[in-house]
């Protein structure tokens, strides 16, 4: 009886997932919500669990914040730059990489090594490449030097160099997942396709922009549309290469920033945080969606 | 357009690390194809066939030997300049482009004084698509296309450039059992229509036989025997080409040539005249048996198939080396399936002797006596 119960009501169904449910709603849904909640009550304190009231002023400070302008205009130039020109250095390393054959696996294994490493220390690094001191103007400077340039400061110096630093170290952070990616999305490509391609006379340019580039299409675009995200929600970079005090440096993140909100030397303000949080959730998901409209037309499953 | 290959023989270097020997795919091939002709290439799979293929279409090139179309050697050119059209077991249509582009893709690759206007390359790929009857789904992608309209797609974009050759690997294998049929016909009916020389392989003899002017038997790398699919039928090389023609397939027996008689086990089934006596192999065609009471063969009987057409009498021998004997014969006899035996008769033009040790053919005479007489 109360097994047929069990099975006529879809109650078994339920069960099996009651597991998956209950963590997803106690680690996920839930927080999402009670942050939604957060952004809209007005200096909310965690500690005495009170506040003043209920309206739209976090959105309105966070909004009229110049530390979070600047963070959304870093957050928006990291990404423009980082994610084509990561995807299309990744895709050209992978083809180079498809076609050779001896030392293959050596070179494999060469790029994929920063994905192994860890972010701090590839930080320090680049710091020793790039950082001007009181004893040594760093790696990159000697070479700038060589070519009759003088020395820049990357680290402390110009906004656009320490952008570029920051841009340059998102690449190669990044790169090794994609060329993996791509490396393994080029080689389940049918050799029967290059074979009639090559029957048929057609140009090795156009075999790759005609066939190759839309038999790999889906994985270049969920590189992009996982790129997007991951670049939206950067902030161990820049902290490796400049520091825990982002907004002096002005290279903070919009996730650095809703992390100077909570728990920074300025912070404490968790609804301030909330709010700028959920503006990014806002961003990324508009984007995606604009992404997933985009790849509707060009992407061939 | 002629095909001529010249002692064409492909070296592929051994990947066994023991044995270092290459391997042979195929081993000193020369053949004439005629201008115009449909030709199987035929045998069991590692024989060499596709390799042959490879090597007229130029995706590989032969190990030595030379390859000729018509006055040109084209040994040492690449395949797009070969003027070969070739369509791949699985097709290999562009799954992101529809018909119509997968059509028009050879010819975009056209440059300089070859280059067509747009007009041009669609009345192409239209004449092309009628000629295999897919012209009203020019618009469609292959995956929503049946086997046998992919298939159609594919030779329609291998003909688009009118190639001299035309070369189909394995073209009806994805196919299921009546499509096959239907589609070995329509190849039949566009290489008649296009009059372009083409190759087939095929590990099918069916398929070859039906509808090749000419088959070419091969067995791991070296060519058995060309001709005529019915004069190899009818007069097969060796055991092998006798064994990997005709369904059912051949039976064949254990036998022996003493005082001009032929031996099947025990029963002396025919008497011949001026052969050696020699220890043989005995293969009977399953329309080679003829029921008859007191017939020389004996075979203990298993059962019948009635298949509307005629019957099949399948039974056992001693001597056999088939598990069973498979007889066809009319709708006119009449079998007792209650009694144990069964004995045959067998037509002299069906049955073929090999030599024991080479698996040659040993021709053979039947000696006139009337009736039988042991």
């Amino acid at each position: 009886m109360i097994k047929k119960k069990l099975r006529d009501s879809g109650l078994k169904g339920w069960l099996y997932l009651l597991p998956a449910i209950l963590f997803l709603g106690f680690f996920m849904i839930y927080p999402l919500i009670d942050v939604f909640v957060y952004s809209f009550e007005e200096a909310y304190n965690s500690a005495s669990q009170t506040y003043m009231g209920v309206g739209l002023y976090n959105y309105s400070y966070v909004l009229h914040d110049p530390y979070f302008l600047q963070a959304v205009k870093n957050t928006f130039i990291l990404v423009i730059i980082t994610v084509p020109l990561s995807t299309a250095i990744a895709l050209l390393i992978s083809v180079g990489l498809s076609s050779i054959r001896p030392l293959r696996n050596l070179f494999q294994t060469i790029y994929f090594l920063p994905y192994v490493t860890n972010t701090l220390a590839v930080g320090l690094v680049f710091m020793i490449l790039f950082k001007k001191t009181a004893y040594s103007d760093g790696l990159i400077n000697l070479f700038i030097n060589w070519f009759g340039g003088s020395s820049v400061d990357f680290i402390d110096g110009p906004y656009w160099a320490k952008m570029f630093v920051l841009c340059f170290y998102t690449i190669w952070v990044v790169l090794p997942f994609k060329i993996l990616i791509l490396t393994s999305a080029l080689s389940s490509v049918n050799q029967e396709y290059y074979k009639a391609a090559k029957v048929d006379g057609t140009s090795q340019l156009r075999t790759f922009m005609r066939i190759t580039l839309p038999m790999i299409s889906p994985m270049i675009f969920y590189l992009i549309i996982t790129g997007f995200i991951g670049a939206f929600k950067a902030y161990s970079d820049a902290v490796a290469l400049f520091g825990t005090n982002l907004n002096a440096a002005e290279m903070n993140t919009i996730v650095g920033y809703v992390y100077d909100m909570l728990y920074g030397d300025s912070g404490g303000y968790p609804s301030y945080a909330s709010a700028a949080a959920i503006i990014l959730f806002a961003i990324v998901l508009t984007i995606t969606c604009i992404n997933l409209l985009i790849s509707k037309k060009n992407v061939h499953y | 357009m002629e095909v001529v290959l010249k002692n064409l023989t492909k070296k592929f270097p051994s990947r066994d690390r023991k044995n270092h020997e290459d391997v042979i795919a195929v081993n000193d091939f020369t053949f004439e194809i005629p201008d115009g002709k449909l030709i199987g290439l035929l045998g069991p799979s590692g024989c060499g066939k596709s390799t042959t293929l490879n090597l007229i279409s130029g995706l590989l090139k032969p190990t030595s030997g030379k390859i000729f179309f018509g006055e040109d050697d084209v040994t040492d050119l690449p395949p797009e300049n070969r003027g070969i059209g070739l369509v791949f077991q699985n097709y290999a249509l562009y799954p992101h482009l529809t018909v119509k582009q997968n059509i028009l893709f050879p010819l975009q690759n056209l440059k300089g004084k070859d280059k067509l206007s747009k007009q041009e390359m669609l009345e192409k790929a239209y004449t092309a698509a009628r000629l295999v009857q897919i012209d009203e789904l020019m618009d469609r992608k292959p995956g929503e296309l049946s086997g046998g309209q992919q298939q159609r797609v594919a030779i329609a974009r291998a003909l688009v450039k009118m190639p001299r050759v035309l070369l189909l690997d394995e073209p009806l294998s994805n196919l299921d059992a009546r499509l096959r049929l239907q589609t070995r016909e329509e190849i039949r009916r566009i290489q008649r229509e296009t009059r372009i020389t083409t190759i087939f392989v095929t590990h099918d003899q069916e398929e070859a036989m039906s509808i090749s002017d000419m088959i070419v038997v091969m067995k791991e790398g070296l060519v058995q025997q060309i001709g005529k699919p019915q004069d190899v039928y009818d007069n097969p090389i060796n055991l092998f080409v006798a064994k990997f023609l005709g369904t059912p397939p051949i039976n064949v027996f254990e036998g022996q040539v003493k005082n001009n008689k032929l031996y099947i086990g025990e029963d002396a089934v025919l008497d011949i005249k001026d052969t050696a006596d020699q220890q043989v192999y005995v293969g009977v065609r399953p329309e080679g048996f003829t029921l008859q009471e007191d017939g020389p063969l004996c075979c203990s009987l298993s059962g019948v198939e009635i298949m509307g057409r005629d019957i099949s009498v399948v039974s056992t021998n001693k001597a056999s080396l088939n598990p069973t004997v498979r007889a066809i014969i009319g709708t006119e006899y009449k079998v007792n399936t209650q009694q144990p035996q069964v004995r045959f008769t067998l037509k002299p033009s069906k049955v073929f002797v090999f030599s024991k040790e080479t698996e040659e053919r040993i021709p053979f005479e039947v000696r006139e006596v009337g009736r039988w007489e042991n």
